[in-house]
């Protein structure tokens, strides 16, 4: 059986669009809140900090982030080749390490809180 | 006699324009470019939350201004349009039989849409919305 390397970029896309469908319409709606000046409860600093402070809400966020950043890259790489920009190579090259290098910061500022 | 296979044109810039369903299938692209635009966001936001209060108080400042109103708005839409479009796909994407008979496709999507309705409305009681 052939080997391919698509599952590997196909697993995180996969669950990259459903952590976006179910998580980022409320995400952007407590952003949204914030714009408007409304900061909801949960926004403000002790509360986001002790979020991000304990173990489990690092790791969702991280999830929440990463995954999101690795599917935006995905569909923006096929967004771009059906608009016509077929250099494909190159647009998945930047868009992949942009979300690699999306990923480690994330990781890296959530260790720092 | 020479071969002549057919070779169809297809313009790389204005295919989608040909049938209303590609053009459906390119609104749905576009969501990715808010959505992507929206995740820098977050990214930034997690480096702004780890500098401590000052800089977290800067970040929702900068959020108040008419330009983030408008990107919100339309990464709102662009994101409820993905959500919308993703959980219709759930009855295509993994079929469920259960003995001889499929659980119909409304079911499964149905199940997706109140799934995400109630994490929403947990995510806006746990952030103090209501």
């Amino acid at each position: 059986m052939a080997k391919s390397h698509k599952p590997v970029v196909w697993f995180p896309f996969a669950a990259g669009g459903t952590v976006i469908a179910f998580c980022i319409p409320v995400i952007v709606l407590l952003t949204f809140l914030a714009a408007l000046g409304h900061v909801p409860a949960g926004l403000s600093y002790e509360k986001l900090h002790a979020f991000g402070a304990n173990g489990l809400g690092k790791l969702v966020l991280f999830g929440v982030v990463a995954l999101s950043l690795w599917s935006s890259a995905h569909r923006l790489r096929c967004t771009c080749y059906d608009f016509g920009l077929r250099a494909d190579t190159l647009v998945a090259t930047v868009l992949y390490v942009a979300a690699i290098i999306g990923s480690i910061a994330s990781a890296v500022f959530l260790l720092r809180i | 006699m020479s071969r002549r296979p057919l070779v169809r044109e297809v313009p790389p810039t204005s295919w989608f324009f040909r049938h209303p369903r590609y053009l459906r299938y390119m609104s749905r692209e576009i969501t990715s470019i808010f959505v992507g635009a929206y995740c820098v966001l977050l990214v930034v936001a997690l480096q702004r939350l780890s500098e401590g209060p000052a800089a977290w108080a800067g970040f929702l400042q900068a959020l108040r201004s008419a330009d983030s109103i408008v990107f919100h708005l339309l990464a709102l839409a662009a994101a409820l349009y993905h959500a919308g479009t993703w959980f219709n796909a759930t009855q295509k994407a993994m079929p469920l039989q259960i003995g001889e008979d499929f659980v119909p496709g409304n079911v499964i999507s149905g199940a997706h849409y109140a799934a995400w309705a109630v994490l929403s409305i947990a995510v806006l009681f746990i952030a103090g919305v209501f």
